[in-house]
C-alpha cells in the first residue's frame, strides 16, 4: 500500500490484469509509442503517459498501437472480444466516438441480445473525459449520459485513485462492453491505494459523506467538488451525504432513493452538458420514488448549454465549482 | 516544584491517523493531574479514545477546542506547575503555535514493510527499537492495524512487529491449512527470517490461538504469551458475525456485523468499515477466510481446544477478555491453569485493546518488562 496518482493506479490495474490472463490485450493510438518506426519505443505510453511500461513487460503482441482510425480499432476490439480476447481499448477522447460509435452501440452493446445470450462482448473501452485542461470543445465533453442511454454497456465514472483501480479491473473481469471514463484533469491525484488485484463491484454507490441535512449526487470529478464543498459547509453547520455512485450503467438506484429520503433535500451535480444527463435522469428517478420525501425542489448543478470552452477563464465558469454546488446546498438547505 | 512546561499534543494512533478532535475534556483548567490519568477523549477518523496524560502536574491552559479537528502533534494544552508564571506559559504556547508545522501526510512515521517467510510474503509493521521485541498477532479479519493502540505504547522501551497474518491485510492470500498451527507456523517463518530468537507475543482472537500454539511447539521462543479474546479456549464462536463479515458486500450489511465487535457499538465508524470493504475486495481475500472459517469454526464451532495443554506453558502467560464479547464469551477464560494470569475488563467487547487500550497496554507492558 502506497499514495499512487490515479494515472499510476490505471497503469497497475491493467498490468497485473494482463499478468493474470493472457487474453487480456491492451490497444490504441499511441498508447505505447514508435510501433513500426525506427528509433525510440515505448516513447509515449499513451498521450498522457498512462500506459506507459506496458509494452516493454507484455510485447507488442498484446500491447498494440494502431493506426489513427478509431472506427477500425474500436471495431477490432469488439470482434476480438467476441471471439475470446478480453481487449482494452483506448479512445483517446470520448469526443472522437462520432467515429466509431456505430462499433459500439450497435455491435458490442447489442452481442449478447442478439444471440440469444450466447455471446460475451468482454470489452473495455478506456476513454478521458471532461474540462479544465483548457483542451477546447471537441476535447473537453463528457458524454457518458450517452453511453448511459445504450442498454447493453456499462458506463463507470470513478472518483479517485483507490476507485480507479478497482473498478478498471472490475471492467476488464466483466463479460459485457464497458465504457471506463477517465477525466483527464485528475491523473495527478493521489492517494493511497493497494498493490494487490481487488474488485469495486458495479452498481453500487459509495457514501462519501455522510450527514444530516443534504443529499448531494455527484458523478465523476464531481464527486470530489462535491466533498470539499461537504466539507467546508459542515464547519458552518449544514451537514452534507455525498453519494458517488461510481457506474452510471447500471445506476445504485435503492441508494440514490434512500439518501435522498433521508435528507429530503437533494443537490445533483453533474459536469455533462445539462440536457438529458444525470442530473435530469436522477431527479426524476428521485421525483417518482421519493416525492413524499422531498422537503425541497431537487437543484441541478451543471454547465450552461453550450460548447465547453477554450478560454481558461470563460472554462473555469463553465465547470460546475466546490462554491457553485455549496451556494446550490445553501438554497436547497434554507428552502 | 519545577518550572517546566510540558506540551499535551495530539496523539498519532495508527499509521493512518494526521489529524483528531478533543470530544470532551475530563478536566477542568487548574485541575491537577497524574501522568496516566484519563483526561480527554479524542475522536479520530477510525474510533474515538481516551487519552491519557503522559505527564503529573496542573492542567494550566486547554488549548485546543473541544470538536474542532487539529492535526497530529498540535497543541492541545499545557501542563506546568503552579510555579510557573501565567506571562511565560502565555510566552510558550504563542511560541509553540508559531513553530508548529504539521507533518507532512507523506511521513507520518513508519511506513509498513514487506518480508519473504516460508515462500509467502508478509507485511509488517515495526515500530521502536532494542530489548526483546513484542510480536502483535491480530485475529481473524484484522490486520497490523488492529493494534494502532498498542503499538506505540509498547514501542517506547524495546522493538514491536505487528504482522499481517497469511489471507490478511497486505499478506499472501494463501493460508495453507487455515488453522491456527499454520498460522503460528507463519510467525515462526517470519520471526526466523527477521533473526528474532525470542519473543514476547500478543495474539487476538485467532491470533490468540497462534500465540498458544507457538508457545507450545517453540517455547524456547516465546518470551511470554498474552492472549486477548482468543479461540482455542472452548467452544462456542459467534457464526453470525463470522458469515456475515465473510458474506457482507456492502457498508450497511456489515455495519451491524462489525458492532458486534464491541461493547459501545458507536466505536465502529465508518473508517472501520471502509477498511473492511477494502480488505475483503482484495483478490483471494474472501477465499481465505472462508477457508478458515471452514476449518476452525466447522460446524459452527470451535475446533481445536488448547484448553487441556495450557498447563505446559513454563513462560508468563495471561488472558485478557472483555466482559461483554459477544464474539468468544469471556467465560472461556474460567478455569485455567493456576498459572495462567486471567484480567477481565468490564466494559469492553470482543476489540478490548481498542475499546480499553490504556488497560490493555499496562497489562502488556508488565509482560514485557519481567
Amino acid at each position: 500500500m502506497s499514495r499512487k496518482s490515479i494515472r499510476q493506479a490505471i497503469n497497475e490495474a491493467l498490468a497485473l490484469e494482463m499478468r493474470r490472463d493472457a487474453r487480456v490485450v491492451v490497444m490504441g493510438e499511441d498508447i505505447s509509442g514508435g510501433m513500426g518506426a525506427p528509433g525510440e519505443q515505448d516513447a509515449w505510453g499513451g498521450p498522457l503517459g498512462v500506459t506507459k511500461g506496458l509494452m516493454p513487460e507484455f510485447g507488442r503482441e498484446r500491447v498494440l498501437d494502431t493506426p489513427i482510425s478509431e472506427s477500425a480499432f474500436i471495431g477490432a476490439a469488439a470482434g476480438a472480444a467476441a471471439t475470446g480476447l478480453r481487449p482494452v481499448a483506448e479512445l483517446m477522447f470520448v469526443d472522437f466516438m462520432g467515429v466509431c460509435f456505430d462499433q459500439i452501440f450497435n455491435q458490442a452493446a447489442k452481442f449478447r441480445y442478439m444471440f440469444g445470450g450466447k455471446a460475451v462482448t468482454p470489452l473495455v473501452v478506456r476513454t478521458m473525459y471532461g474540462a479544465g485542461l483548457s483542451a477546447a470543445s471537441q476535447h473537453s465533453q463528457c458524454l457518458y449520459p450517452i453511453f448511459t442511454h445504450i442498454p447493453g454497456l456499462k458506463v463507470v465514472l470513478p472518483s479517485s485513485a483507490y476507485e480507479a483501480k478497482g473498478l478498471l479491473i472490475q471492467a476488464i473481469r466483466d463479460d459485457d462492453p464497458v465504457i471506463f471514463f477517465e477525466h483527464k484533469a485528475m491523473y495527478d491525484e493521489e492517494e493511497e491505494v493497494p498493490d494487490e488485484a481487488y474488485t469495486i463491484p458495479f452498481g453500487e454507490a459509495n457514501l462519501t459523506r455522510e450527514g444530516d441535512d443534504v443529499t448531494i449526487v455527484a458523478f465523476g470529478r464531481m464527486v470530489q467538488f462535491a466533498n470539499q464543498a461537504a466539507d467546508k459547509l459542515e464547519k458552518d453547520g449544514i451537514s452534507c451525504t455525498v453519494v458517488d455512485p461510481r457506474t452510471t450503467s447500471p445506476l445504485d438506484e435503492d441508494t440514490i432513493i434512500e439518501m435522498a429520503e433521508e435528507t429530503g433535500r437533494v443537490v445533483i451535480v453533474d459536469e455533462a452538458s445539462p440536457r438529458c444527463n444525470m442530473a435530469t435522469d436522477v431527479s426524476a428517478l428521485i421525483t417518482q420514488n421519493a416525492f413524499g420525501a422531498l422537503k425541497a425542489p431537487i437543484k441541478m448543478v451543471t454547465p450552461p448549454h453550450t460548447p465547453v470552452p477554450f478560454a481558461a477563464d470563460l472554462e473555469r465558469a463553465y465547470i460546475p465549482s466546490p462554491e457553485k454546488i455549496e451556494a446550490a446546498v445553501r438554497e436547497v438547505a434554507a428552502a | 516544584m519545577s518550572d517546566t512546561i510540558h506540551p499535551i499534543v495530539m496523539p498519532k494512533w495508527g499509521m493512518a491517523m494526521t489529524e483528531g478532535m478533543v470530544i470532551a475534556w475530563h478536566v477542568e483548567p487548574g485541575g491537577t493531574v497524574e501522568a496516566g490519568d484519563e483526561i480527554a477523549d479524542i475522536e479520530t477518523a477510525k474510533i474515538t479514545n481516551v487519552f491519557e496524560s503522559p505527564v503529573a502536574g496542573t492542567l494550566r491552559r486547554l488549548v485546543a477546542p473541544t470538536d474542532e479537528m487539529v492535526p497530529v502533534g498540535a497543541l492541545l494544552a499545557v501542563v506546568a506547575d503552579d510555579a510557573v508564571g501565567d506571562a511565560d506559559l502565555d510566552a510558550y504556547v504563542t511560541e509553540f503555535q508559531a513553530n508548529f508545522v504539521p507533518e507532512d501526510a507523506d511521513d507520518g512515521g513508519p511506513e509498513p514493510e514487506y518480508v519473504e517467510a516460508g515462500g509467502r510474503r508478509l507485511r509488517y509493521l515495526k515500530m521502536g527499537g532494542g530489548g526483546t521485541p513484542v510480536v502483535f498477532i491480530h485475529g481473524f479479519g484484522g490486520d497490523l492495524n488492529s493494534w494502532m493502540f498498542n503499538q506505540p505504547a509498547l514501542s517506547e522501551d524495546r522493538a514491536t512487529y505487528a504482522i499481517d497474518l497469511p489471507g490478511h491485510g497486505g499478506s499472501t492470500k494463501d493460508v495453507g491449512e487455515a488453522d491456527a498451527e499454520e498460522m503460528a507456523r507463519a510467525v515462526v517463518d517470519f520471526l526466523d527470517v527477521l533473526n528474532i530468537e525470542k519473543a514476547h507475543l500478543a495474539g487476538h482472537s485467532f491470533g490468540g490461538a497462534a500465540s498458544l500454539v507457538l508457545a507450545l511447539r517453540h517455547p524456547g521462543r516465546v518470551a511470554s504469551v498474552t492472549a486477548l479474546c482468543t479461540t482455542g479456549l472452548g467452544d462456542d464462536i459467534n457464526m453470525d458475525f463470522i458469515n456475515g463479515f465473510i458474506g457482507g458486500k456492502r457498508r450497511k450489511d456489515l455495519k451491524p456485523v462489525l458492532e458486534l465487535l464491541v461493547a459501545d457499538p458507536s466505536l465502529i465508524s465508518r473508517d472501520m468499515i471502509n477498511d473492511v470493504l477494502k480488505f475483503k475486495r482484495l483478490d483471494g481475500a474472501e477465499a481465505a477466510l472462508t477457508a478458515i472459517r471452514d476449518t476452525v469454526f466447522a460446524g459452527g464451532r470451535q475446533t481445536g481446544s488448547l484448553r487441556s495443554r495450557l498447563g505446559e506453558l513454563r513462560m508468563p502467560c495471561q488472558v485478557i477478555w472483555g466482559r461483554d464479547d459477544r464474539i468468544i464469551p469471556a467465560h472461556h477464560a474460567e478455569g485455567l491453569p493456576n498459572g495462567v494470569a486471567v484480567h477481565i475488563l468490564e466494559g469492553a467487547g470482543h476489540m478490548a485493546h481498542m475499546e480499553k487500550s490504556n488497560e490493555v497496554n499496562r497489562l502488556l507492558e508488565a509482560m514485557a518488562s519481567v
